[in-house]
C-alpha cells in the first residue's frame, strides 16, 4: 500500500521534522521505494520464529543500587543553545 | 615515513629511529598539503596531537614500551572527543564539543596513541558512500572522482593515502568494511559488544560496532587490542576475556575450513570481483584451508530487514536532537512544536530525514508487527542460517561488496540503489558475528575486498588469516598514484 502525501505529512509530523514543501513530492516517492523495498519481507514465512532483538540475546545487566555519578550540570548546560541560572530555556508552554 | 604501518612505526620509535613528535609533525603536514584533495578530515587536532606526542616521547625515554606508545590516528567523527567538535557529519553537531571522551578514545589516549584529527563520514553514519556529509563528500584516493565508500569514509581515504597508518570507524550495516574494500585496508567490524560503544554518537544501538581501518591485518591487530573490553558504562558489553590478537597472527591455516556461501556468487555480483575472490580462496588452499560450499537461504530477505531494524532504532536514537539540549537550534521559534520541528527539519540532511521516517513508520501504531516485528523474526532466521554453517566450517569468506567503488553522484537520488550494496555486509550486523575485510585485487583500477565472517568473539582468528594471506600476497602494499 502505497503512502500518499497526507501520510508522510503525518509521519513528519511525528518524528517532529519540518519539511519543506518543495521537498515534499520527492520525499514521498523515496519513502514508497523504500516501503517497497521493506515489503519484501512479506513474503518469507517467519511462523513460529521469535523476534531477536539483540544478537548475543543479551539480557540488561543489573547493578548494585549506588550512586556512581556526580553532578555535572554546568558542563552539560555548556554545550546548550540556552540557559538561565541552570534551566535550559525554550519557547513559552503555557499561557 | 608516511609508508609506515603501526607495527613498523612501533619498531622505529622503540629503536629510537625517530621521535613520536618528528612522526606527528610529518603527518601533520602531509595532512595539510594533501587532505584538500580528499576531504577525509572534518577536524585536524594539531595542538593536541603535538601535546600526546611529546608526552608519549617522555613515556618512552621513562622506560615505557608498548605498540601503540606515540602511534598517531585519528577518530571517526562520531566518538565523543572532550573539548573537541564531534559533528557526526552533520549540521546538527556543527557546534558540539562533547562534556566527555568516549571509552574507545578515552583507551586508546591511555594507550598513548596521539590523535591527528577527527575524519569525516555520512551524516549519523548513515550512507555506503560518504555522500551524505554536511561538510562535503570524501574522495577516493584511488580514483578522485569515485567514492571511499562509508560510512567511515573518511577513514578510510585517509589510511588509504597515507595521511596516516590507522584509524577508528564504526559498522552498522558494513560501515568499516565496505569502505576498507573500496580503498585497499583491512578493516575488522568486531562481534557486538566486544568494544564498548559509550561515547559512540547511537544510530542503530542493536548493529553498531566500531573497530580499527588500517593497511594490514597486523595493525588491526594492534589497534584492536587497544579498543576491546568490557565497560560497565555500556549495558550492551559483554565481559569476555580479550586475547592477544597479536600472538595468534603466525598460526598455521593447515585444516582451517573456509565455507563459500554459493549466494554471495549470484546474479548482482560484478564478475571481475567473483574472479579475483576465487583467486584468493585458492592462495588460501595453498595455505592449507580447505575449502567447502555452503548455504545461507535467507541472506536475501536480509536488505529489507536491515532497512526497517535500522531505521526503526535511529528514529529513537535521533529522537534526543531537539534543539534544547545541545546541538543546532533553529532561529526565532514561536512555539516548542516549531522549535522541534525546524531545528530537526533545518539540522538534519535528507537521507537523516528520510531514516527517521521510515523508523517513525516501521514503529507507529497498527504497522509494528508487520514492520518491525516481522523484521526482527527474520533477523533470528539470518542468526540461524550463520549458526547452522559454523557447525561445517570454520570461517566464511566470499565478496565484501558486489561492485567496486562507484562514481561521485552516480547513484541520484534513489536510496534504495545504495541499499543493495550492502547486501553482502548486512548480515553480519545482524547477527552480530565479527567480520574483515581484506584487499584481495583490483578491478580496472579499483580495489576489491574480500570477506571473512567468524563465529562470535573469533577477531583472532579472521585476523590470522588476513594476515597469513598478507604474508604471500602484496595487494595490501599497493598505494594510490598520487599519494
Amino acid at each position: 500500500m502505497a503512502l500518499e502525501r497526507s501520510d508522510v505529512e503525518k509521519i513528519a509530523h511525528l518524528a517532529r521534522l519540518g519539511l519543506c514543501e518543495a521537498d515534499l513530492p520527492s520525499t514521498l516517492d523515496a519513502l514508497n521505494s523504500i516501503l517497497s523495498l521493506a515489503d519484501q519481507m512479506q513474503s518469507v514465512d517467519t511462523q513460529n520464529i521469535a523476534p531477536l532483538a539483540h544478537p548475543l540475546e543479551a539480557s540488561q545487566r543489573l547493578r548494585p543500587d549506588q550512586v556512581t555519578e556526580h553532578n555535572q550540570r554546568e558542563a552539560y548546560q555548556a554545550v546548550a543553545p540556552a540557559v538561565d541560572s541552570g534551566l535550559y530555556l525554550v519557547p513559552k508552554v503555557i499561557e | 615515513m608516511h609508508q609506515l604501518t603501526l607495527a613498523e612505526i612501533a619498531r622505529g620509535l622503540a629503536a629510537k629511529q625517530f621521535s613520536s613528535e618528528e612522526l606527528t609533525r610529518a603527518l601533520l603536514a602531509r595532512i595539510q598539503a594533501l587532505d584538500p584533495r580528499l576531504n577525509a578530515f572534518i577536524t585536524v587536532t594539531e595542538a593536541l596531537a603535538l601535546e600526546q606526542a611529546r608526552a608519549a616521547d617522555a613515556r618512552r625515554a621513562a622506560g615505557e614500551s608498548s605498540p601503540l606508545l606515540g602511534a598517531p590516528i585519528a577518530h571517526k567523527d562520531l566518538f565523543c572527543t572532550r573539548g573537541i567538535r564531534t559533528s557526526c557529519g552533520s549540521r546538527m553537531l556543527d557546534n558540539f564539543e562533547a562534556p566527555y571522551d568516549a571509552t574507545v578514545v578515552e583507551k586508546l589516549a591511555a594507550a598513548g596513541t596521539v590523535t591527528l584529527g577527527k575524519t569525516n563520514m555520512d551524516e549519523f553514519a548513515m550512507g555506503s558512500a560518504n555522500e551524505n556529509s554536511h561538510y562535503g563528500a570524501v574522495k577516493n584516493p584511488w580514483q578522485l572522482d569515485h567514492v571511499p565508500g562509508g560510512s567511515s569514509g573518511g577513514s578510510a581515504a585517509a589510511v588509504a593515502a597515507r595521511l596516516l597508518p590507522a584509524t577508528t570507524g564504526t559498522d552498522t550495516g558494513g560501515s568499516i568494511r565496505q569502505p576498507a574494500a573500496f580503498t585497499n585496508l583491512t578493516g575488522l567490524k568486531p562481534t557486538y559488544g566486544r568494544i564498548s560503544r559509550w561515547g559512540m554518537i547511537a544510530y542503530a544501538s542493536s548493529l553498531d560496532q566500531a573497530g580499527p581501518l588500517a593497511r594490514t591485518a597486523e595493525d588491526c591487530a594492534l589497534l584492536l587490542q587497544g579498543m576491546a573490553g568490557f565497560d560497565p558504562k555500556d549495558s550492551t558489553s559483554i565481559d569476555e576475556a580479550v586475547p592477544d590478537y597479536s600472538a595468534t597472527l603466525n598460526d598455521s591455516l593447515e585444516g582451517l575450513r573456509i565455507g563459500v556461501p554459493k549466494e554471495y556468487f549470484g546474479a548482482g555480483l560484478d564478475p571481475r570481483i567473483g574472479e579475483r575472490v576465487q583467486a584468493s580462496i585458492r592462495d588460501l588452499e595453498k595455505l592449507g584451508a580447505v575449502i567447502k560450499e555452503i548455504s545461507l537461504p535467507n541472506m536475501q530477505h536480509a536488505i529489507p530487514a536491515y532497512y526497517v531494524i535500522a531505521p526503526a532504532e535511529a528514529s529513537s536514537n535521533l529522537s534526543r536532537f531537539d534543539g534544547v539540549r545541545f546541538g543546532y537550534r533553529c532561529e526565532n521559534p514561536v512555539d516548542l512544536t516549531d522549535l522541534y520541528k525546524r531545528s530537526r527539519g533545518e539540522g538534519f540532511g535528507p537521507e537523516v530525514q528520510r531514516r527517521i521516517m521510515v523508523g517513525t513508520y516501521a514503529l507507529s501504531a497498527g504497522y509494528y508487527d508487520a514492520y518491525y516485528l516481522k523484521a526482527q523474526r527474520i533477523r533470528r532466521l539470518i542468526k540461524n542460517d550463520f549458526m547452522a554453517a559454523f557447525q561445517e566450517v570454520d570461517v566464511i569468506l566470499g565478496p565484501t561488496t558486489p561492485n567496486p567503488a562507484w562514481k561521485l553522484g552516480a547513484k541520484g537520488n534513489d536510496p534504495v540503489a545504495a541499499y543493495l550494496e550492502d547486501v553482502y555486509t548486512i548480515t553480519a550486523n545482524l547477527a552480530g558475528l565479527p567480520g574483515l575485510s581484506m584487499p584481495v585485487g583490483f578491478a580496472d583500477g579499483l580495489p576489491v575486498g574480500a570477506q571473512l565472517l567468524a563465529p562470535y568473539f573469533q577477531e583472532g582468528r579472521l585476523l590470522n588469516i588476513a594476515h597469513r594471506y598478507q604474508q604471500v600476497t602484496d595487494w595490501h602494499l599497493q598505494s594510490p598514484e598520487g599519494f
